[in-house]
């Protein structure tokens, strides 16, 4: 009686065993999304800001004084996260820890700005509150990128920049706004996932004033909020803004 | 023998232990009353865990906040430069110290402090934390020149304040932390929330056509573009609590952010104030320069100054400024007087009585 009781004991610690250790290869792991900035490939951080460093592909010199921007259904997965505002001369937002991500084949995309059924109007206490919001008289949501500087006009004198991206709107009514989503879904790509990861998300500062279209600060400086050709142009400039970076364990 | 030991060691633990509990005092906790439109459209407000709101703290707070004990000569409380008729500001463009000396900056109003949310005050973002805010205005020698010392042993002298302390804090022994602790909790309920503005969002009011135009001005980028550092109506608090240079100078003397933070890019930035109740707060602009809204109107209008700090928000600055017409001026005018919040002002819980 003795030795059966000892066997099933066995037994049942020997199945236990194994099926814990057939699990331990499931448990889930973390992923950190790490944002970073660059100028055609040179860094750019909030030390990087105020100071005329930078030269536009048309040929503007610029100093950036702000630039905050906002990703949405950032997605892994399953897993989704609903937004994330990254600002990077505060240096906050910069890192996005997404825990009990599940090991295996992952796809990780997000939407740059909101899409028209996340971007409602005042609903986001957090970004309410730190005043990202877009006027009703614009379509109302929120702001996908403040990015304020200076550039260097054709006269060589300091001149603002406010390169605000927002849902396109064409106000010339008032009384009917028509609104264009320009949100846009960057796929950053599939990653193997057995280990906790970061993954570096890279954002080319040059590539919003470059392709598709060329951008001449001269033209489009400030007040592009209200311009819906300028708001589409953003749109498919930020096409060619985001990259992946290094991959670590 | 042991028994009888461990019985008198026994009834000496709950006696001890009982004399302890009756001591034990637990204020009671304040609820602030927050506005629908802030707890529907903010997050919530900055209270310390170190310094919680409590009944007596706050009474304490207010208290204190109109105790002219606090200045050197006893002849100035906080109330002399922060007036709660002016939403909690001066109406000189620089206040008189006790020695009738005079500052730089022009005395900040008070009100939805406990929103700040980087908890960075003052003009030039000097302080952080309501707390450290309220320990120097009682030392410098320009304002209540006093010292912390003097001022702990006049409260503790006081035939009221050892008691007070002890019913907000749990001690009868006064110092500067517990001073500047309470005078921040009453600092925390002054909350503005219930101007023409606000019930006109509540649905319980609505707005003349020049004013509906005035707010139409403040939120589009091609004419004021105020709402990008002045709130709208999904921020009621109406400032983004940061710092701009908004091009008041060209030659910038008041250093401000830039001499908190020693960097020349933060050189003649100052806090964007609240728009709220403007009515009660002129003079205008850290240095209180403009002495009427129609002056500060015109400054963003047509007399923008160029710098190398200027925010970049600051639009045309070549052109002086945004160029509104007379119309839109005076309609943005009578918007701003919207966010006028009387009941504020005349609260009698923000009184001395």
């Amino acid at each position: 009686m003795k030795k059966f009781i000892l066997f099933y004991v066995g037994l049942f610690l020997l199945l236990g065993c194994e099926k814990k250790d057939c699990c331990t290869n499931l448990e889930p792991i973390t992923v950190t999304l790490q944002f970073t900035h660059n100028w055609d490939g040179i860094p750019i951080n909030s030390s990087d800001f105020n100071t005329f460093k930078f030269t536009t592909e048309h040929g503007e010199q610029i100093s950036i004084e702000r630039l905050r921007y906002l990703v949405s259904r950032i997605k892994i997965g399953d897993f989704e996260k609903n937004y994330q505002l990254i600002n990077i001369g505060e240096n906050t937002g910069l890192e996005l820890v997404l825990a009990q991500i599940p090991q295996g084949n992952q796809f990780l995309k997000f939407t740059f700005g909101f899409t028209d059924a996340d971007n409602i109007d005042g609903i986001y206490p957090d970004l309410n509150s730190t005043s990202f919001n877009v006027p009703m008289m614009m379509g109302g949501g929120y702001h996908f990128m403040q990015f304020d500087g200076k550039y260097k006009d054709s006269n060589n004198q300091n001149a603002n920049f406010n390169y605000h991206a927002i849902r396109a709107v064409n106000a010339s009514n008032p009384m009917n706004l028509i609104l264009e989503d320009t949100s846009f879904e960057v796929e950053i790509g599939t990653f193997e996932l057995s280990k906790n990861t970061a993954i570096e998300i890279k954002m080319n500062v040059a590539e919003w004033f470059k392709n598709p279209n060329l951008w001449d600060l001269n033209v489009l400086n400030t007040v592009l909020m209200p311009n819906f050709d300028a708001q589409k142009m953003m749109s498919e400039n930020g096409r060619n803004v985001f990259d992946v970076g290094t991959i670590s364990n | 023998m042991l028994k009888k030991l461990l019985f008198t060691i026994s009834l000496f633990l709950f006696i001890n232990c009982s004399s302890k509990e009756e001591e034990l005092y637990l204020p009671i906790t304040y609820n602030l009353e927050i506005p629908s439109l802030f707890s529907q459209k903010l997050i919530a407000p900055v209270i310390p865990a170190n310094n919680p709101l409590t009944q007596e703290g706050v009474a304490l707070g207010k208290k204190l906040f109109f105790e002219k004990l606090l200045s050197g000569d006893n002849s100035q409380s906080c109330a002399s430069c922060h007036n709660p008729q002016n939403a909690f500001s001066d109406t000189n463009q620089f206040s008189n110290g006790i020695d009738g000396k005079k500052g730089i900056r022009n005395a900040m109003p008070l009100f939805n402090l406990a929103w700040n949310f980087d908890e960075l005050f003052n003009w030039d973002g000097s302080e952080f934390s309501l707390e450290n805010q309220a320990f120097e205005p009682i030392r410098n020698p320009i304002e209540m020149h006093a010292t912390w010392k003097n001022v702990a042993k006049k409260l503790q002298n006081h035939p009221e304040y050892p008691t007070l302390f002890k019913l907000a804090f749990g001690t009868s022994t006064i110092d500067s932390v517990l001073i500047t602790k309470a005078i921040a909790q009453f600092e925390r309920t002054l909350i503005s929330g219930n101007s023409k503005f606000d019930r006109f969002l509540r649905g319980e009011t609505s707005l003349t056509p020049e004013e509906e135009n005035g707010f139409n001005v403040f939120i589009d980028e091609a004419k004021g573009d105020c709402f990008h550092c002045h709130g709208s109506n999904n921020n009621p608090l109406w400032t983004d609590n940061q710092f701009h240079n908004n091009g008041l100078d060209t030659n910038i003397s008041d250093l401000g952010l830039g001499a908190k933070t020693g960097d020349p890019a933060d050189n003649g930035k100052f806090k964007s104030p609240s728009i709220r109740n403007l009515a009660f707060t002129a003079p205008y602009m850290h240095d209180g320069r403009f002495a009427t809204l129609e002056e500060v109107i015109n400054h963003y209008s047509e007399g923008l100054k160029p710098s190398i700090t200027i925010d970049p928000l600051m639009k045309k600055v070549q052109q002086g400024g945004v160029q509104l017409t007379s119309k839109e001026k005076a309609d943005l005018k009578a918007f701003l007087l919207t966010l006028s919040d009387f009941e504020f002002i005349n609260n009698p819980d923000f009184r001395n009585r």
